[in-house]
């Protein structure tokens, strides 16, 4: 197990290095900078504020001293539009916001969705089991950006019982509409496939075998049948990490919440080249980590993997 | 007083197109420390039945039967909770397919363990040594390191010995093995009925051995119950049975075998056991009978003595081989 934790962190440090790589000359690749706008600076202001920011050295250079800030000292440089604050402060900023709903967002779509599914697929073609795949379905039809409205016209302009927007030192009733308007369409595919993949295990041999020795329903169901069932689950918490993360930047723009998400979009309109490519790096690096908790997961429940 | 009784027992699936019958009218009894074959041809309802008696089929079959008593015990009045007590420590079985009869996620130890805590209680680690013990006792080698392996790094054959070891963990009255070598190698099949015998007879339990290999009866056997479509064609002890088969199914089972071929060709029985939508009337074997007549066309016979037949194969009466063949030919 430990090889397999070691060699899964020895590939992830060359992908990071090669994020910050392409997305820094993706970035520099496209047309325009940070200072073009639609009345042109005079060709003097131009060049000196570029030396400033070290823009007039050659692109390699400035690749090599970026990625030295980066990887030496977390240092993602200056903002090029918010000319007092750095990255690093900004990410200081947004950061905890979106973790906090994004990590509340993530425990409701896993902690609702398995049991939903699991107990669809135990009860199934009871009620119980319709009912969950009826709310199943309508959640996944509904995406952030539907769900986020829906949720301010029922509860804010309708009942009035939620602020529609705002962040509040991030108390809970600033929290649910967020949470549930990102979450509710991952917690629906999470249902459906622990229901199906549940399903297919309660037929197999060992589940037989299992009953043959005389274990309870419970054992059976929570120890024999979970394990396994879980396999499909945990490869698709990796996409869906990556949906609740793309799923921010509307609901920070939807909710006003002040996340990263509003950062990003900011940045990317304005060619605020630190803060978009240190919002990317931030994001990258925590899609590896992400990924490789999950590789960990799987070789967790699959003993195949680990051997 | 027999340990194991089931009379007229009956499975009904009910499937898309209406209900099926995959095991008619079986009575069975078992006696202690008996070993009892039972053979028939692929979809025979050889598994069912004994499905039926573990309480494992799915929730689509009904089973109806007039008395399944083990040991002393109604098993068809009791509910779930009680045969659990019974099911896996008193009488367990052992499957067909070792590779995927075991849980992946779990090692053989956990696996093993587990069955000893549920029937015995306690905790699993005070299990280790008897857990060894049993791994040795069906011939695993370095039984002590496989205890933390898990089923995929273990053959076909070292899967269905721990399978053995489990079911036998609890030193069960009856042990039903359900083809345990078909899918086995040819070399480790032999290896795996001698302890089966074995085991029966250090721990005096009784075995139900469910094959379709003749041959393997005819080694083993004390009874044999010959199964066909559901239908309980014939019950005798293996000795009688052998050498007088009286249901003409029983007689084309024996002469499939290796052995009685004549010349290069094997006696292989025309035809397939009838399935839900091509059952005929009559006699369910009636189209692949080399005896038949108008009568076993028409209507279903009655069991007489043990044998389910309208014109049972009579010792003297047995037609000599030649004219057999010119019944098959016509
Ligand atoms: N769950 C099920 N639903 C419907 N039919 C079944 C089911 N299980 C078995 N059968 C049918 O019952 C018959 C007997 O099957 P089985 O007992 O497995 O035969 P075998 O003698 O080979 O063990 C077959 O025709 C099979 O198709
Ligand atoms: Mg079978």
């Amino acid at each position: 197990m430990l090889n397999y934790v070691i060699k899964r962190v020895g590939i992830a440090i060359p992908t990071m290095l090669i994020l910050i790589i392409l997305s820094f000359l993706l970035m520099h690749a496209a047309p325009g900078g940070p200072f073009t706008s639609d009345r042109p600076l005079p060709a003097q202001v131009l060049a000196n504020i570029e030396a400033k920011y070290g823009l007039d050295q050659p692109l390699w250079r400035q690749m090599i001293n970026y990625v030295w800030g980066v990887v030496t000292q977390f240092d993602f440089g200056p903002s090029f539009k918010y000319k007092d604050r750095t990255v690093n402060e900004i990410i200081a900023q947004g950061f905890p916001i979106t973790l906090k709903y994004g990590f509340l967002s993530f425990i409701f779509a896993i902690g609702v969705g398995i049991p939903l599914g699991a107990i669809a697929a135990i009860r199934q073609n009871t009620w119980i089991d319709y009912l969950a795949v009826g709310v199943s379905i309508g959640a996944q039809v509904l995406p952030n950006f539907v769900m986020a409205p829906l949720l301010v016209i029922v509860f804010t302009l309708w009942l009035g019982w939620l602020p529609g927007g705002g962040w509040g030192g991030g108390s809970w009733e600033y929290l649910i509409m967020p949470v549930i308007a990102l979450s509710t369409s991952y917690m629906a595919s999470i249902a459906r496939i622990t229901r199906s993949s549940m399903l297919e295990v309660l037929n197999t041999n060992y589940i037989r075998t299992a009953k043959a020795k005389g274990l309870p329903t419970k054992t059976i169901l929570l120890r024999h049948a979970l394990k396994p069932s879980l396999l499909p689950v945990i490869s698709y918490l990796g996409p869906a990490f990556v949906g609740l993360i793309t799923g921010s930047v509307v609901i920070d723009i939807y909710f006003s919440t002040g996340g990263m998400g509003y950062f990003f979009v900011n940045s990317a309109m304005n060619r605020d080249y630190s803060v978009m490519m240190g919002i990317t790096i931030l994001v990258g690096f925590l899609t590896i980590m992400f990924s490789l908790v999950i590789d960990l997961l799987y070789a967790w429940v699959d003993p195949k993997i680990r051997y | 007083m027999p340990l194991l009784e089931i009379v007229n027992l009956t499975v009904d699936f009910a499937t898309a197109n209406g209900s099926f019958r995959a095991v008619d009218s079986i009575d069975l009894s078992i006696d202690e420390r008996e070993i009892v074959a039972i053979v028939g041809e692929s979809g025979s309802g050889k598994s069912v039945a004994m499905l039926a008696l573990m309480g494992l089929l799915p929730w689509t079959a009904t089973v109806s039967a007039d008395c399944i008593r083990f040991d002393g015990q109604d098993l068809l009045g009791m509910n779930d909770k009680q045969r659990r007590k019974i099911i896996g420590k008193d009488i367990s079985m052992i499957f067909q397919e070792p590779m995927t009869s075991l849980n992946p996620c779990f090692t053989i130890g956990y696996q093993l363990t587990e069955v000893l805590c549920q029937h015995f209680g306690g905790r699993r680690r005070s299990y280790n040594n008897r857990a060894v013990e049993l791994l040795q006792q069906v011939g695993i080698p370095a039984a002590e390191t496989r205890l933390n392996a898990y089923p995929h790094q273990l053959s076909g054959g070292m899967c269905q010995r721990v399978m053995i070891a489990m079911m036998i963990a609890c030193q069960p009255k009856l042990l039903i093995a359900d083809e345990p070598t078909t899918a086995l190698d040819v070399t480790i099949q032999a290896q795996i009925l001698e302890l089966l015998v074995e085991l029966q007879q250090n721990n005096n339990m009784a075995l139900v051995l469910i094959t379709h290999d003749m041959a393997v009866v005819a080694e083993t056997a004390e009874r044999v119950v010959v199964l066909y479509a559901g239908w309980q064609v014939e019950q005798r002890s293996a000795l009688d049975l052998f050498s007088n088969p009286r249901h003409p199914y029983t007689e084309a089972l024996l002469n499939a075998l290796p052995e009685r071929a004549q010349g290069k060709l094997l006696n292989a029985i025309p035809g397939v056991v009838p399935g839900q939508l091509d059952r005929p009337k009559g006699c369910i074997f009636n189209p692949r009978c080399c005896y038949v007549q108008d009568l076993c066309r028409q209507q279903i016979p009655e069991r007489q003595e043990g044998v389910l037949c309208h014109y049972p194969l009579e010792l003297d009466l047995k037609p000599s081989r030649s004219s057999q063949d010119m019944v098959t030919d016509s």
